[in-house]
């Protein structure tokens, strides 16, 4: 299989992108290609023009700028995975990077990639979603900062307009007391999330001062399960309470279903993750 | 017709230069364009690795790359592998301890086994099966690929040993 014919431009940095993105309106970008491509094999996805960011070097690694971590779009998600900065300073994005796909797939697919196309089932946005983290976007107009909570509107669609780039995930360094895990049910074939389930606790002793809860998988777009949340604020995050509280989290009503699991079974899977997200999370919530 | 793009790559150690259409998958570019038929096509849908090939020190699936996103790149395929007629560790060991029935996943196994002992020299068998999940085989049931794997790991071992002693 091969794509319908298209123009090629390779962009060398984000400035030059934009611009291409102007003289090319039914221009894609291209970032590592493993949602784009295969869409195009099948022709779901026929641009007239790709506009490469494989050259673009700014938009590529993991810096930190005081409290924040900065990723750059094109970072790709074997770099996340394999990070000793990020096992420290948020641990929850190499724990994700790692059940993505498959090495191979980790080997090309990007952060920036996985925002952008805001597949239902795909892990990075739960996590950016539960972190607070906030999304940078480049246009012609010049450059812009959206919320995650904002940046996700819908299945495969996001806050980002005709001719921008997203170029930069900002999520908040690990303070002391903060735990954080993913734990997600992977489909046996794709392995895409059927659910994922983050979670980010801040810690006071043992009782939990904030709980940000995210799923993915069911729901056409990450979302944030409040009533879990706020269950368990100024609880201790022992068995008990996660045993109480990690119950008929969301309703199956409105979730995604298919012949893989249907969407009584995700809700069901919905507590059984988040009660092991939690877990995981307030133990790790002590170390330094 | 679209218009061509001008690439250059190194691959197997040999610099090729082609005019691509920018639709080619770097799969076709390699058999079809260089006659390296080594790398296979199984799914064509990104799933099963048997068109794995390594770009720029990391291997990849070759099938869901275009040609133009290997410009310039360092491209090592199966064919890559051996040095002065022996196979390399991995391919010995692979051919030691009957690691194929119908070979056809074989190549791209072989370079996601490079891959995963690239990152865990010594894996545990679990890492084995988690380093390989993107490698389909639909005739091994994978046991004789992990002992492989495994065997391959002693073998890439037993060489930095020796090339550390001389
Ligand atoms: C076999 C297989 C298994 C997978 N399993 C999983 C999984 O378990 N979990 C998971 O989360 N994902 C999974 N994926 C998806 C993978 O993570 C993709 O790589 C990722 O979703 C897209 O990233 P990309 O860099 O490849 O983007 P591309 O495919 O290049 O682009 C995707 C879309 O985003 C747009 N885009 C890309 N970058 C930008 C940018 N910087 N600014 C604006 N728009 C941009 C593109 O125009 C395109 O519309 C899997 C993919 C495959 C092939
Ligand atoms: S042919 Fe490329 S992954 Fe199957
Ligand atoms: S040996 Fe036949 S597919 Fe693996």
């Amino acid at each position: 299989m091969y794509p319908s014919a298209f123009g090629y431009y390779r962009a060398a940095s984000v400035q030059e992108a934009v611009a291409l993105l102007g003289e090319h309106p039914d221009a894609k970008l291209l970032a590592g290609g493993h949602s784009l491509i295969p869409a195009m094999k099948l022709r779901l996805a026929t641009p007239s023009a790709l506009v490469d960011l494989g050259s673009v070097a700014e938009l590529r690694g993991i810096r930190q700028q005081g409290e924040t971590i900065v990723i750059g779009a094109m970072t790709p998600h074997r770099e996340i995975e394999y990070s000793t900065e990020l096992a420290k300073t948020c641990p929850i994005l190499p724990e994700a990077a790692a059940v993505i796909g498959d090495p191979l797939v980790r080997n090309r697919g990007t952060i920036g990639g996985s925002l952008a196309h805001a597949d239902p089932a795909a892990d990075f946005p739960a996590c950016v979603l539960a972190l607070g983290g906030t999304l940078t976007i480049q246009g012609t107009a010049g450059g812009r900062t959206v919320e995650a909570a904002d940046f996700f509107q819908d299945m495969f669609a996001t806050a980002l307009q005709p001719g921008e780039v997203l170029t930069e995930i900002q999520v908040p360094a690990r303070q002391p007391g903060v735990g954080m895990a993913y734990e997600k049910f992977a489909h046996p074939a794709s392995r895409y999330a059927i659910v994922g389930v983050a979670a980010v606790v801040r810690m006071n002793r043992s009782v939990c001062e904030e709980a940000r809860v995210a799923m993915t998988g069911a729901t056409s777009k990450p979302t944030r399960l409040t009533k879990l949340e706020a269950a368990l604020a100024g609880k201790p995050l022992d068995e008990a309470t996660l045993k109480a509280t990690c119950v008929n989290v969301v309703s199956p009503d409105g979730l995604l279903g298919d012949h893989t699991a249907s969407a009584t079974f995700r809700a069901h899977l919905t507590d059984v993750f988040a009660k092991r997200a939690l877990q995981r999370a307030a133990e790790r919530s002590t170390s330094r | 017709m679209a218009d061509t793009v001008a690439i250059t790559l190194t691959v197997n150690g040999v610099e090729r230069q082609a005019d691509v259409e920018p639709r080619t998958l770097l799969v076709h570019f390699l058999r079809e364009a260089l006659g390296l038929t080594g790398t296979h096509v199984g799914c064509d849908t990104s799933q099963c690795g048997a068109c794995a090939v390594s770009v720029g020190g990391v291997v990849v699936k070759s099938c869901t790359l275009l040609a133009v996103q290997a410009d310039r790149a360092e491209v090592t395929t199966i064919e890559g592998l051996a040095r002065d007629g022996q196979l390399d560790p991995v391919q010995q060991a692979f051919w030691d301890v009957h690691a194929l029935q119908c070979g056809f996943c074989t190549p791209g196994m072989v370079m996601a086994t490079h891959e995963l002992l690239a990152h865990s020299p010594q894996p545990t068998d679990a890492e084995i099966r988690h380093g390989l999940e993107g490698n389909y085989c639909r005739c091994t049931g994978y046991h004789n690929i992990v002992r492989a794997v495994r065997l391959a790991a002693e073998k890439l071992a037993e060489r930095e040993s020796t090339a550390a002693a001389g």
